[in-house]
């Protein structure tokens, strides 16, 4: 089997990560104790998410420059991955949540926001959906796409610094710099984000090339 | 030569503006039923609401008097500007996109609408505090916040009603595509409009109200830079 170097970074680095995830050493903390494995795997599903979603958005203008198929087709794929992750994302952060607030859900800022932002993208499925031109899905659910993600920068950014959380890393700044400073979460964490990534983009691009595939087949047929 | 040429296409578009939002009052003027059905349907929710708390003995609280009033807000501003687009027939679209700019129609779209909303809000607010009673200590803030509400609703689903009216079922897209999209601007107003109610001095509210301008100007950006896109279909 053929892969590109990509390819193998990806499973390299999430290999590296789940073992090292694991096993490594972890700062010994109060109320985290060993949950605090859980920056490997929660913090990048957002990385992963903003980052898919932005490539989503990227297409999304291409696509109103120059209405290609392909165009249309990564935006809608990405924006399906981006939503798995915040997915996974949400479901991972609650199932912390659980060990170290006591409860799944306990109505905090960063949970709503991350509620809402993926009400935003199933909107956008719902939209695609109630369509029959292929060229005006393509545009409007375009449209949609750059608005919508332009309507999350606010909720992304600037209201949880204005609001208090329980969220580690909270007053001021939504980062994780307690941890962030110790060289050993920084050492898996970092591989994480970018294993997580490249899988969502591989992911992406099987998806794109089925799609591409299923269209010129259906053209033909 | 007085004007540059970006200084004219300025003007032409302000001129385009004017006219466009003068037709949407006339228009509104002439179907004068539209606007009566919407100050009634304000009017019947505020009185179901009155009627579902039983009111009669004691009045609601403060949180929930101010959730209730932007949430009987939403739905009113969902509905009003829902028949924005909805109502232009195709041919009448057709005859805009041959005459004016599409930056023209959504700028007067958004003006028009956030006229209508601001008249609905005052009288939303009005009926509200004489039905349910009035716990508001700041009125002068309270306005502000109204008149920010208001102009913020507007802003935001005039573009995406823009959208649904494109798409097959347009009241259910609606309120789908708008509510997540309206929650930051509607979190901010609720925290301003509780601040006002309990009589807190104006600069508590400062930071609610620039996001809430910052918000403003995105969306109107997006809108403007977008709608072109939205129309050629």
């Amino acid at each position: 089997m053929k892969l590109s170097w990509w390819k193998w970074l990806t499973i390299v680095l999430l290999l590296y990560t789940v073992i090292m995830g694991m096993l490594s050493e972890v700062p010994r903390l109060a109320i985290l104790n060993e949950t605090i494995r859980n920056l490997y795997f929660h913090v990048p599903m957002w990385f992963g998410m903003i980052l898919i979603l932005l490539v989503s958005v990227v297409y999304s203008i291409k696509y109103l420059r120059n209405p290609l198929t392909r165009n249309d087709i990564i935006a809608y794929e990405s924006a399906k991955v981006g939503i798995l992750f915040g997915v996974l994302g949400i479901i991972t952060g609650m199932e912390w949540a659980r060990f170290t607030w006591g409860e799944f859900w306990s109505n905090d800022p960063k949970q709503n926001a991350s509620a809402i932002g993926l009400l935003i993208y199933f909107a956008y499925l719902i939209l695609r959906g109630s369509f029959q031109d292929h060229q005006q899905r393509a545009r409007i659910s375009a449209v949609y796409n750059i608005f919508a993600f332009a309507a999350l920068i606010p909720l992304l950014f600037i209201l949880p610094r204005m609001t208090d959380s329980l969220h580690p890393g909270n007053g001021g700044n939504p980062g994780f710099n307690s941890y962030d400073l110790d060289s050993r979460l920084r050492a898996v964490f970092y591989p994480a984000v970018i294993g997580w990534t490249l899988l969502g983009v591989w992911v992406v691009h099987l998806r794109t090339r089925l799609e591409v595939l299923k269209q010129r087949f259906y053209e033909n047929a | 030569m007085c004007c540059t040429f970006a200084e004219k296409l300025e003007e032409v578009l302000l001129k385009e503006v004017i006219y466009l939002m003068q037709k949407d009052f006339v228009l509104e003027w002439r179907q004068k039923y539209a606007f009566n059905g919407m100050l009634l349907y304000v009017g019947s929710t505020v009185f179901i609401c009155y009627l579902s708390f039983s009111l009669r003995f004691g009045g609601l609280e403060v949180p929930v008097w101010n959730a209730l009033y932007w949430i009987i807000l939403l739905f009113t501003a969902v509905n009003a500007i829902a028949k924005g687009f909805a109502q232009e027939s195709r041919g009448r679209l057709l005859y805009y996109y041959s005459v004016v700019s599409p930056q023209g129609v959504i700028l007067a779209k958004m003006i028009y609408n956030a006229a209508l909303m601001l008249v609905l809000s005052l009288l939303c607010f009005t009926f509200y505090a004489v039905v349910i009673g009035n716990p508001v200590q700041d009125v002068g803030m309270f306005l502000v916040t109204i008149v920010l509400g208001a102009v913020g609703f507007a802003t935001s689903l005039t573009m995406i009603s823009g959208i649904a009216a494109k798409a097959a079922n347009t009241g259910t897209l609606m309120a789908v595509l708008s509510f997540p999209v309206m929650v930051p601007m509607l979190l901010m107003l609720m925290k301003m409009s509780k601040n006002a109610i309990d009589g807190l001095d104006p600069s508590v509210s400062l930071d609610e109200a620039l996001v809430l301008l910052a918000i403003n100007m995105i969306v109107v950006t997006v809108s403007y830079i977008l709608f072109p896109y939205l129309w050629r279909s």
